[in-house]
């Protein structure tokens, strides 16, 4: 690759030092001025990443947001370059909230709001917990810390597959506990239909996502002087009092990104309810991504569903600015 | 350094959106080539007790295949429940199988997508010629007044499964010909843990099956003659009523069904756990799940009155799996002789026999193993009092929209809350409302 040979430092150098070289492509070299050479480094270093970037995610992106500004419905999927051009009609069956494709919408984006905001939560709370516990050297430690991660390391479909299997009202496991054994019920409840539903999903998700946070959170405990600690210690500061006035302070920039990703992952989770609930989720959890996947895939619309998309991108590209526009003003505020 | 992790936050928000939003890509299909002749593709749908069943049986005969015409075939069989969304994914992309099996009652939406290859006179007489199929199965193959997108490949009707020994325990001499016999029984059975009916409330597609037959009897359709969605009309109500009804009012499924979408109402029914359950072609599960021939017996699905036929005394959906072919296959002639092969009679004894299916290719329905125990009823059946579901382009979205609203009413009747007129209504109209946009 040329880029290779014109990035090569040592090429460079025999270069700079009077043109010694033998080969006629080494003898061409030198009129690449240093500028553009020094300069356009990083960038070529990174071609390749943005290249795939721009395959991977930009380009369906810009396919996703063309359609739906178009009539894509089962006429045309097999040719949907074809399907006619519609406007903004796409976005306002989207909004229509009178309207039950609309109010479907919303009343999923609701859900997926309580859901993230109490599963993101649950996970991070759940991640800093085991990770201060984990700070301490202790026996099993190790052992424990591998049994923690178990969740991320598993295949999401079988570990989904596995808990819905543990929500089945007259075989899983959950009501056999909770009802046969403890007697906390008066009899077997429903966790894949019905009100519940949302709890199941819940629970799945924190089991799925906490372990990450956990691992960010041990590698951002790894970083804080143990001098800090000692210091508080031996000023009287209790276990408490250390936990809030140094553990979360120092790891609050690692705490932003990971929130962030959290919340993105959380929200745009499509794994979970597919796997649980299938191609038709409960009404109480009814998380958009799999909402937006019926409207597309399920009814063959995919020009609302598209629309639907673009309307969620918007609103994430939204709250992730705010998101670091504010924390960033606080990092300035609080000087850290 | 805030810059850069700004923007990559920002990247990674749009890398997780365009997830979401990048629906693949499109391909133009002109019709098949040659370009492959040797190789072959072909998704089969699960049709016996497991995956790995039917790969045993498909094998041998696609080895048969490969020794007539030295065309060697990939199977992949692949699940019921993510057979549509494969279809769908294949024919945005363009990148599908040559041959696939696809379900009946999808054949008007997959063929208004364009991407299957359309059966005229001339590719009807590459295997054989049309007038070889019953003409009801053909019906069912495409929109009417159109070249079928589709070949029948397994005919299937529903019938009721009852377990003789529960019956003879609860001294029942005959097995259910009217609903109100049915309810009758089932109340008889439907005790010490043990229930009357089995459903799968779970699986939308199942429910969209019963309360289309539920409908026809209370002389209604779900779409009127102009293919207009007609889902809140009173018997198209009362038919989702009467359904749901066996659990909320009658009290003869068990709860647990109304989150079923796995069979697990075979499951039970072969454990004896349930007296009956309304299925098409449950013969071989029933043997894989350890039950003999004699353990269940087998009659018409019920009626209002009176003995089935047609209309009002519709007691079945025209079930059945057919093949096609996708139009931009790379070995169009292959896919033609493959199609040839599995509707040949030989075959279509065979795997019908197996599958516990009727053949729709006339003289191999001939075969006196169709003539006996549910196979018997099966075709009787099909012959005299089945219907098509409705042959319209959005019948996908139909099962959905309809299949969901029964799948809700089923889960509020587990939970003991209210099912009406008025809420089943309710939710037709709205699943109704979303088909209009």
């Amino acid at each position: 690759m040329t880029s290779t040979v014109t990035a090569d430092p040592r090429v460079g150098k025999s270069d700079s030092g009077g043109g010694r070289g033998t080969g006629g492509a080494r003898r061409r070299l030198p009129r690449i001025p240093d500028r553009i050479r020094n300069g356009g480094l990083p960038y070529l270093l990174l071609l390749p990443a943005v290249l795939l970037e721009l395959l991977v995610h930009l380009i369906p992106m810009i396919v996703g947001i063309v359609m739906s500004f178009r009539q894509l419905t089962q006429f045309f999927i097999s040719n949907w370059g074809n399907a006619p051009w519609t406007g903004l009609d796409n976005y306002s069956i989207a909004v229509d909230f009178d309207a039950p494709i609309g109010e479907a919408l919303l009343h999923s984006f609701f859900v997926t709001c309580v859901f993230t905001f109490f599963a993101v939560g649950l996970s991070w709370l759940f991640g800093v917990a085991a990770a201060i516990m984990l700070q301490e050297s202790f026996k099993g430690r190790g052992v424990l810390r591998a049994i923690f991660l178990v969740p991320y390391a598993l295949p999401v479909y079988a570990a989904v597959i596995t808990w819905a299997f543990m929500f089945q009202r007259d075989n899983g496991l959950v009501n056999h506990v909770l009802h046969d054994q403890l007697g906390l019920t008066d009899q077997p409840s429903f966790w894949l239909i019905g009100d519940n539903s949302f709890y199941a999903l819940l629970i799945v998700s924190v089991w799925k996502g906490w372990p990450f946070a956990l691992l960010i959170l041990m590698a951002g405990l790894q970083n804080i002087p143990r001098e800090l600690y000692e210091a508080a210690s031996i000023d009287g500061a209790g276990i408490w009092q250390q936990i809030r006035k140094i553990t979360l302070p120092s790891l609050r920039p690692v705490n932003q990104v990971l929130v962030l990703v959290l919340f993105l992952w959380t929200f745009n989770d499509f794994n979970t309810p597919f796997v649980l609930f299938g191609r038709a989720a409960p009404k109480n959890a009814d998380l958009i991504s799999l909402h937006i996947y019926q409207s597309s895939f399920v009814t063959w619309n995919f020009g609302t569903g598209s629309a639907m998309s673009v309307l969620l991108l918007l609103f994430l590209l939204l709250v992730t600015a705010v998101y670091l526009l504010v924390t960033s003003r606080k990092k300035k505020g609080s000087g850290v | 350094m805030r810059n850069i992790r700004a923007a990559a936050a920002a990247t990674l928000a749009i890398s997780i959106a365009a997830g979401v939003t990048g629906c693949g890509g499109g391909s133009d299909s002109g019709g098949g080539s040659n370009e492959s002749p040797k190789t072959l593709t072909y998704w089969a749908s699960n049709q016996g007790p497991s995956v790995e069943a039917d790969k045993k049986i498909l094998t041998p005969e696609l080895k048969k295949f490969e020794e007539q015409t030295g065309i060697k075939v990939k199977l992949e069989v692949v699940p019921w429940s993510d057979l549509l969304n494969r279809i769908l994914a294949a024919t945005t992309s363009g990148q599908g199988p040559d041959v696939l099996n696809i379900g009946n009652t999808w054949s008007a939406s997959l063929q208004a997508s364009g991407a299957l290859l359309p059966w005229d006179t001339k590719n009807f007489d590459a295997i054989g010629g049309r007038d070889r199929f019953v003409e009801s199965a053909v019906a069912s193959a495409g929109a009417e007044g159109q070249d079928p997108a589709a070949v029948p490949l397994y005919s299937l009707a529903y019938a009721l499964y009852y377990n003789k020994k529960m019956f003879a325990d609860a001294g029942i001499a005959t097995p259910p010909k009217t609903w109100d016999e049915l309810v009758a029984d089932g109340k008889k059975l439907s005790k010490d843990g043990k229930w009357g009916l089995g459903a799968e409330g779970g699986n939308l597609s199942n429910n969209i099956h019963q309360v289309f037959v539920l409908g026809k009897q209370h002389g209604a359709d779900f779409f009127d003659s102009s293919g207009k969605p007609t889902f809140t009309s009173d018997g198209a109500v009362a038919a989702v009523k009467q359904y749901v009804d066996f659990m909320a009012n009658d009290k003869i499924i068990a709860p647990g069904n109304a989150e079923y979408a796995q069979n697990q109402s075979l499951t039970d029914f072969a454990k004896g756990r349930t007296g009956m359950v309304l299925w098409q072609a449950a013969a071989t599960t029933f043997a894989a799940q350890g039950m003999t021939p004699d353990d269940w017996g087998v009659a018409p699905v019920p009626v209002p009155s009176g003995a089935p036929g047609q209309d009002k005394q519709t007691n079945s959906m025209v079930a059945g799996i057919n093949i096609a072919v996708f139009k931009n296959t790379k070995n169009i002639d292959g896919a033609k002789k493959f199609v040839k092969f599995m509707t040949s009679d030989e075959e279509q004894k065979l795997l019908n026999k197996t599958y516990g299916a009727i053949p729709p290719v006339k003289a191999a329905q001939q075969d006196a193993a169709f003539g006996v125990n549910d196979l018997a009823v099966l075709r009787d059946t099909l012959s005299t009092s089945a219907a098509p579901l409705p042959q319209v382009p959005n019948e996908s979205q139909f099962e959905t929209a309809v299949g969901t609203a029964v799948k809700d009413l089923w889960a509020d009747a587990a939970a003991g809350k209210p099912v009406t007129t008025e809420t089943v209504k309710a939710a037709l109209e709205k699943a109704q409302q979303t088909m209009g946009q």
